[in-house]
């Protein structure tokens, strides 16, 4: 067992904790200012890698491909505002759930009529591709350490965004008290269109981003978006610092666990048993986590509302 | 009908007036059941097993929607992983047929534990091993409301997918076949009619419990956590083991009809406890109209219909599914049922 | 005492800054009615709270015929003979009137693990069911929906869901709220032959009910109980006129 692997697995572990988080501060903020659970979060990252793959397709440039990713994602989020999601603040969870559903099988077969069923290519940028040499000789793609820079940005400007802005005030407001908002004269649905294609976006760059990395395909976001339930469970639903700490959790742990539990049943089982017991226990890891901490704490570790 | 109060002095009826047989809605129940069963015998009299099997698969979703509904139609409980326990009755049919079929012993230790290819023994332990999975899932997800709740389940039935997914004993992600299907002394499983009318019983008796249960203390005791969960417990009963135990009783019924559908299939594979489905059974529950004793059965007609009228039209019949999804949570909260039968009153 | 159905002895709730309950000492006593009254703000809710198991105490306990109830689960107190009804209805709507009260029967018949006999038919459940409506003067509406009874019968619905778990005490948080004077005529006729049987905590706003109902009154202010003593006392005592001039005239 080595510090090189060690390092390597860190790093991709926090890079998919990072990812987990653009995913998880939508769904969090969605919840905790509007009041909806939104399982149509997934189909933005979809929408967000497949744009990007198609017009870096067309331009030759992934930067601006990931801009129309970004952009298509957010404006496809704000549609679906404009057209379903606000039918449903007032309605039961139950109904959120299946209209969100509903629109999981229009986005991912709409996907699939307009791109067909194999998944498109998306590389990063040739200036991207390459490996750096860290401390300890661990050689690590730059493209995944360009990930977690991008995600820790976006996590401080989330950060200034909510604390620092005339938006983010309202946010604030938004989230300790809805009534009251409206009263302070606030547009609420334009405020509530903007959170919700925020989301949106965020959720679409990183679809583009580890489309780059994966690949991109139909269904490319619902396991990304059960993870992020997870994570948004562990932090306590509505809070963005729960979201971010919940999200390096899971990114590490779920990681570290598929590296490392193989091995550590090496030590006393035949090899073949073992890969398949530590990787069956390492699927189930993150989710004996979240197990753990609900057993403890039933709003998550940052309950927003309590 | 006599009208009692014509009977001298109004002496105050400790009961409410029963409900009519022969209303519209006991019209629509009795012949979304009799079509179901005698649509398949014709059919298999005139040669047509196709249809017939169809018309099992139809039955055994709608048995395991039967399962669904009574957790979040009746108890308010909105579980997003009842595939868990679809999946695992599944399994459980799938892995004993396995053991059955090469004669090597399920477990050996503590004790030794054999396959077997007796269907009583099978639908024993998948009614076994999902209740005791859906205790402790429920045990913990009970302790928390509204969107926790849908989150968890959520994620503890991915839990269980991932497990099969990964675990190569019984196929991992392939999936495990059962070469022959499960059988029961004196009757011959194999025979598409027999089994259909095995499903059929099957759902009829689990629609039989749904009804009683609902009308009896526990029933009332359920309501009342739904509609109120305040007023249950200050009139002096826990809300969380009422519900606690629907949960179990609703995941024991859904994992039945597991063990049927793998054996109906022949095969049994993570795809049974993919979210997709949890998220379709939903479909099928809300479609027929939430908390109605016959919702899941015409949910269930209508979606496996859809799939295969239009699913034989065009490859993306998903998309209309997600469009008429879409329309009936929006528009029409009733669902089928409420169309066809009128609203239901919650006495 | 002997007689002594409810006691709260030195009760302390903080929330941060707030001391909310502050060193609260009370007795209901077999047979009375006594009164909980105070400005808003006084803490009132987070009192009931206390007592009917929505809230736990930080310091201090909460006797119910004897048995200590302070850690115990709303379900278990009102098991053990404390009914209460709300401010604000929180009845079932769509059920019956009947289906609410019988609640409270099946509660107290042990448990609730009876999955086949239809209630329906259970005349072990419906008959206490129906004295309990009967007291209360409203067995004509059983079958009616709850969501169709006028505000004041939805009042008395509260107090027979009560009754139906044959309580040793009654707590009925400002049962006459939003009533007309007609209602609350009522209603204070019902509950004086009521306090025969069961003792009454009575927190309410209506300050003539209070007056002609109440054997004893308490005057919470700012957390803590400033007066205690019969509407006469209550009356002509400088603290609390100024309590309740200083700040609103209640």
């Amino acid at each position: 067992m080595s510090v090189t692997l060690l390092i390597e697995q860190l790093l991709n572990g926090v890079q998919l904790g990072t990812m987990l988080f653009l995913m998880a501060s939508g769904l969090t903020l969605i919840f905790g200012v509007m009041g909806l659970i939104n399982l149509a979060h997934g189909s933005f990252y979809m929408v967000g890698a497949y744009a990007t793959a198609a017009v870096t397709a067309s331009t030759g440039s992934f930067l601006i491909g990931l801009g129309a990713g970004i952009a298509a994602a957010a404006l496809a989020g704000a549609l679906v505002e404009l057209i379903v999601i606000r039918r449903l603040y007032h309605r039961p969870h139950l109904d959120q759930v299946l209209a969100t559903f509903a629109l999981i099988l229009i986005f991912s077969e709409g996907t699939r009529f307009i791109f067909g069923s194999s998944p498109l290519r998306l590389s990063p940028p040739s200036w991207l591709t390459g490996f750096v040499t860290l401390p300890g000789d661990t050689r690590y793609p730059i493209y995944r350490l360009v990930l977690i820079g991008v995600g820790i940005a976006i996590s401080i400007g989330l950060y200034l965004l909510i604390s620092r802005t005339r938006l983010g005030m309202r946010i604030r407001a938004g989230e300790s008290d809805r009534e009251m908002i409206g009263a302070l004269g606030v547009n609420i649905s334009k405020l509530y269109t903007l959170v919700f294609a925020l989301g949106a976006g965020l959720a679409g760059l990183a679809g583009a981003l580890v489309g780059a990395l994966q690949s991109v395909q139909v269904g490319m976001g619902e396991p990304v978006l059960i993870l992020a339930f997870v994570v948004i469970v562990i932090g306590g639903i509505g809070s963005i610092k729960g979201a971010l700490f919940g999200a390096l959790l899971v990114g590490i742990v779920d990681t570290l666990g598929r590296v490392y539990l193989p091995i550590f049943f090496r030590a006393f089982m035949p090899p073949s048993e073992a890969t398949g017991v530590g990787a069956a226990l390492a699927a189930m890891l993150i989710y004996i986590l979240m197990a753990v901490i609900l057993a403890f704490k039933p709003k998550g570790l940052f309950a927003a509302h309590d | 009908m006599i009208n009692n109060t014509s009977s001298g002095v109004a002496k105050i009826s400790l009961t409410p007036n029963a409900d009519s047989h022969f209303s519209r809605k006991g019209i629509v129940q009795i012949t979304l059941l009799g079509l179901l069963l005698l649509l398949p015998v014709t059919a298999y009299f005139l040669g047509h097993i196709y249809y017939v099997n169809l018309a099992s698969r139809i039955t055994i979703i709608a048995m395991a929607a039967v399962g669904l509904n009574l957790a979040i139609g009746y108890g308010g409980m909105v579980s997003f992983g009842h595939a868990a326990y679809f999946g695992l009755g599944g399994y459980v049919a799938g892995i004993s047929a396995y053991h059955a079929f090469d004669f090597t012993p399920f477990m050996t230790w503590p004790f030794s534990v054999p396959g077997s290819d007796n269907l009583l023994v099978v639908w024993l332990a998948a009614a076994i091993l999902c209740g005791l999975l859906a205790l402790a899932i429920g045990a913990i997800s009970l302790r928390t409301t509204g969107v926790y709740f849908i989150m968890i389940t959520l994620a503890f039935a991915q839990m269980i997918y991932y497990f099969a997914n990964s675990w190569p004993t019984y196929g991992g992600e392939d999936g495990l076949p059962i070469y022959l299907r499960n059988g029961l002394p004196f009757v011959d499983t194999t025979n598409a009619l027999s089994y259909f009318l095995i499903c059929f019983a099957g759902l009829v008796l689990a629609m039989a419990i749904t009804s009683r249960l609902m009308k009896s203390r526990f029933g009332a005791a359920l309501t009342m956590a739904r509609l109120n969960d305040v007023r249950l417990a200050t009139a002096g009963i826990s809300p969380y083991p009422i519900r606690l135990i629907a949960f179990v009783i609703s995941a024991v019924i859904t994992g039945l009809a597991g063990a049927l559908y793998a054996d109906l299939n022949g095969f049994v594979s993570p795809t049974m406890l993919s979210w997709h489905f949890s998220g379709e059974l939903m479909v099928i529950v809300i479609l027929g109209g939430v908390g109605r004793l016959y919702g899941p059965l015409a949910g269930a007609i209508l979606f496996v219909m859809m799939e295969t009228l239009l699913g034989g039209i065009t490859q993306y019949w998903q998309l209309f599914l997600g469009l008429v999804l879409l329309g009936v949570v929006l528009f029409a909260k009733h669902g089928v049922m409420g169309w066809l039968a009128g609203r239901e009153l919650n006495e | 005492m002997s007689d002594v159905v409810l006691s709260l002895h030195q009760l302390h709730k903080r929330f941060g800054a707030l001391q909310a309950t502050n060193d609260v000492s009370l007795e209901l006593h077999q047979g009375e009615i006594h009164a909980l009254i105070g400005p808003n703000g006084a803490g009132k809710s987070t009192l009931i709270g206390q007592i009917a198991g929505n809230l736990r105490p930080d310091e201090g306990s909460v006797f119910l015929g004897g048995s200590e109830i302070t850690r115990m689960s709303i379900a278990q107190r009102a098991r053990l003979g404390l009914g209460r009804s709300f401010q604000v209805s929180s009845l079932a709507e769509p059920l019956s009137v009947m289906r609410n009260v019988m609640m409270g029967v099946q509660a107290l018949q042990s448990h609730s693990f009876r999955f086949w006999k239809p209630v329906a038919r259970d005349k072990q459940l419906l008959e206490p069911a129906y004295e309990a409506l009967e007291r209360m003067q409203l067995s004509h509406r059983a079958w009616t929906p709850v969501s169709e009874l006028s505000h004041g019968e939805r009042r008395q619905v509260e107090v027979a869901c009560a009754l139906a778990l044959k309580p040793r005490a009654l707590l009925l948080d400002e049962p006459m709220a939003g009533l007309g004077p007609e209602g609350s005529a009522k209603l204070t006729e019902l509950l004086e032959a009521l306090k025969v049987e069961v003792p009454i905590l009575l927190i309410e706003h209506d300050m003539e009910a209070v007056f002609r109902l109440a054997d004893r009154i308490s005057v919470l202010v700012s957390g803590s109980v400033i007066a205690q003593g019969d509407s006469h006392a209550i009356r002509q005592d400088p603290r609390v006129r100024e309590a309740y001039l200083g700040n609103d005239d209640a």
